[in-house]
């Protein structure tokens, strides 16, 4: 069975709950993007773009000090850090403006935590002389000043969110009240392979190249295919992004790493998966931090890309079916992560991406013979100097 | 015939519209909501829409933000709102219909939440975030219990959607007058009148305009064409402005009588 179905449902979950008004607009988009998918001008404009702007493909590095280190482990290091703006974001911010070009929008928005996507949005739009505006939690600004410096310069408009938790969750609820309000002049490019149908889709055929190429390199330099693959799951668009091109490839197994935060028992986490249940939020069905009451939990992580209480119905979906597994690691975990590979690769991740570097020991521990594994590096951690600083 | 049908059935019989009032249950606190509700169907209120709080109103402006943001400090939920209704139903027979996200309806589990909401006397729902794409289980559970689905129509509605949202719908269906969301506007765009004499054309079903009537001018201009006028922001901006005085109901109550006799 393809996910998802005509409806944009994976299983029980996704699906558009959305407001009225942007209803017609969401079935245009599809309706753009299933014929775009298929226009090979699109494609190849796409691609020349990735590989030419963006710098694509990204290296398949085989990690010899780290691995050594792990001992049973054989660790390759899929390099979407290397892209031009830091993160595997750029993949998607290009495809969406082109597709935002070809529906004739003048005015992009976009919602960002880390400001990874919100960088990466600011930079598509600078690129294609668009108008951005780009939402964002007052709490975050503050984390990540540079990057908020960042989109300033490529001339984007960066708004503070002051409501809520003043974090991811609430730049998203903005940015969606910006876009009921735009609706007809703005395209919202969202960041993960969440929101409404088409978006988990259309954002994992952005991000699906991750995969592709991996699987390749993988193939060239091991003769077969990896035991596991590994990536941080905020959203989940990096996971998603590796994980789609080996969903047949039943023997390759699959691990999502959400951010424990303080602790999963502490309730002060961002891991929707290992500790929410079911719940509707920005436009789709999927697992989701929630209160008795079905108000929506307030999320922490020291990594202000994972800091969302919701996570993309395509990884719900995947958990449910048993095709990935989905754990956690704490604050303090992925700080120690960050270290390791900042020590024995001379490579500085993201908060983020250091979730999944940090799991790398517990999985060394757990396996019972030598294994080979591809972890998604999705972002660089220059971004996070001023944040690491102040933890460490 | 649930309160609503029957109510829009003895308007119609009057040849009148319906004035809809939105409050935010429990903002500044549930007993003062029931007070209002009471007040409100003596200044000619219709029928009631009684917002349930949430943590993330996506929907809605920052005046319906602020208000649910306040009472979701004060620790009302679902359940004690449904509670609230019960005791307003010793008093009234007003129409009540919930606005609601769908998450706290999905979470209580949908058959569950009907069952409950009508032995509590509440009318109809307004799911802001739910399209009749993903409210086949919803609408299910809601006929079970004749509790009335409204639906809504915007101005970006394409007209092959039309015909599925009012099926849909019943009770009445909620135009919304413009792009955007909750809150006073000072003027609202004319192309609702066309818009909402279209729907009327095709149902007999009541259509009622709300986002942004703000004032008895607009509330007349609306009711010309609508079959009822829904007002939320002003209402929760009056309350507002009235916080912590004794006499909050009868000043919000003498502001609300100022809009239903415009109709």
């Amino acid at each position: 069975m393809t996910v998802p179905d005509k409806t944009g449902h994976f299983g029980e979950f996704g699906g558009k709950y959305v407001p009225e008004t942007l209803m017609t607009l969401l079935s245009d988009l599809e309706k753009t993007f299933f014929s775009l998918r298929k226009d090979k001008t699109f494609r190849k404009e796409f691609v020349e773009y990735l590989k030419e702007y963006a710098g694509r493909p990204t290296n398949l590095y085989h990690a010899k000090r780290l691995s050594k280190q792990l001992k049973t482990l054989k660790v390759y290091l899929k390099r979407e850090d290397l892209l031009h703006t830091g993160a595997h974001k750029i993949n998607n911010t290009l495809g969406q403006i082109l597709v935002a070009k070809r529906m004739g929008k003048t005015r992009i928005i976009a919602e960002t935590g880390a400001g990874q996507h919100g960088v990466a949005t600011a930079t598509a739009a600078a690129l294609f002389g668009l108008k951005c505006v780009v939402y964002m939690g007052a709490e975050d600004i503050k984390r990540q000043a540079l990057n908020v410096f960042r989109m300033q310069l490529l001339g984007t408009e960066v708004v503070p969110v002051t409501s809520g938790s003043q974090t991811l969750k609430d730049a998203m609820n903005e940015a969606i009240r910006d876009w009921v309000t735009n609706v007809r002049d703005t395209f919202y490019i969202i960041g993960s392979v969440a929101g409404p149908h088409p978006y988990p889709l259309m954002v994992r055929e952005f991000q699906v190249v991750i995969g592709q190429e991996a699987r390749k390199q993988f193939q060239q330099k091991e003769k077969k295919l990896p035991d596991y693959l590994l990536a941080c799951v905020g959203g989940g668009s990096n996971a998603m992004g590796l994980f789609h091109s080996f969903f047949n490839d039943k023997k390759v197994k699959m691990i999502g790493v959400e951010a424990a935060g303080l602790g999963l028992n502490t309730g002060q986490h961002s891991a929707p998966l290992a500790d929410g249940g079911v719940g509707v939020l920005h436009g789709s069905k999927s697992g989701l931090m929630q209160t008795k009451d079905g108000q929506v939990r307030v999320a922490h992580s020291v990594a202000a890309g994972l800091d969302y209480p919701g996570v993309g119905p395509e990884h719900a979906y995947y958990q449910k079916i048993g095709r990935a597994q989905y754990v956690s690691v704490t604050d303090k975990e992925a700080i120690k992560g960050l270290k390791l590979l900042s020590k024995t690769e001379g490579i500085i991740p993201a908060l983020e991406t250091a979730h999944a570097i940090a799991y790398l020991e517990k999985l060394a521990k757990k396996v019972k013979k030598k294994s080979t594994v591809i972890v998604c590096l999705s972002g660089r951690g220059d971004k996070d100097m001023e944040a690491i600083k102040e933890v460490i | 015939m649930n309160r609503i049908d029957q109510k829009f059935k003895e308007l119609k019989e009057r040849k009148k519209k319906a004035f809809i009032a939105f409050l935010t249950a429990g903002d500044p606190n549930l007993k003062t909501t029931g007070e209002m509700v009471v007040s409100f169907e003596k200044a000619g209120v219709d029928i009631i829409e009684l917002g349930v709080p949430f943590s993330d109103p996506l929907a809605d402006g920052p005046t319906i933000q602020a208000a649910s943001q306040r009472a979701l400090q004060k620790g009302v939920t679902l359940e004690k709102i449904l509670a609230s209704v019960r005791k307003i139903r010793r008093k009234t027979n007003i129409p009540v219909a919930l606005m609601t996200y769908y998450n706290p309806i999905f979470h209580y589990g949908e058959e569950r939440f009907m069952s409950k909401a009508r032995a509590c006397g509440v009318d109809g729902l307004i799911v802001p975030d739910l399209p009749p794409e993903e409210a086949s289980g919803f609408i299910k559970a809601a006929r079970a219990q004749d509790i009335s689905t409204v639906f809504f129509l915007a101005p970006t509605t394409s007209k092959n959607r039309v015909p599925k949202i009012v099926k849909a719908s019943t009770g009445f269906i909620y135009y919304v007058s413009l792009t955007g969301v909750t809150g006073v506007r000072q003027s609202l765009p004319k192309d609702f009148v066309g818009d909402v004499k279209a729907v009327q054309n095709v149902t007999d079903k009541p259509v009622c305009v709300g986002f942004g009537v703000s004032n008895a001018r607009q509330v007349k201009a609306v009711g010309k064409v609508a079959d009822g006028v829904i007002v939320g922001s002003a209402i929760i901006k009056e309350i507002q402005k009235n916080a912590g005085k004794e006499d909050l109901v009868r000043n919000v109550t003498r502001f609300v009588r100022s809009l239903t006799r415009a109709l």
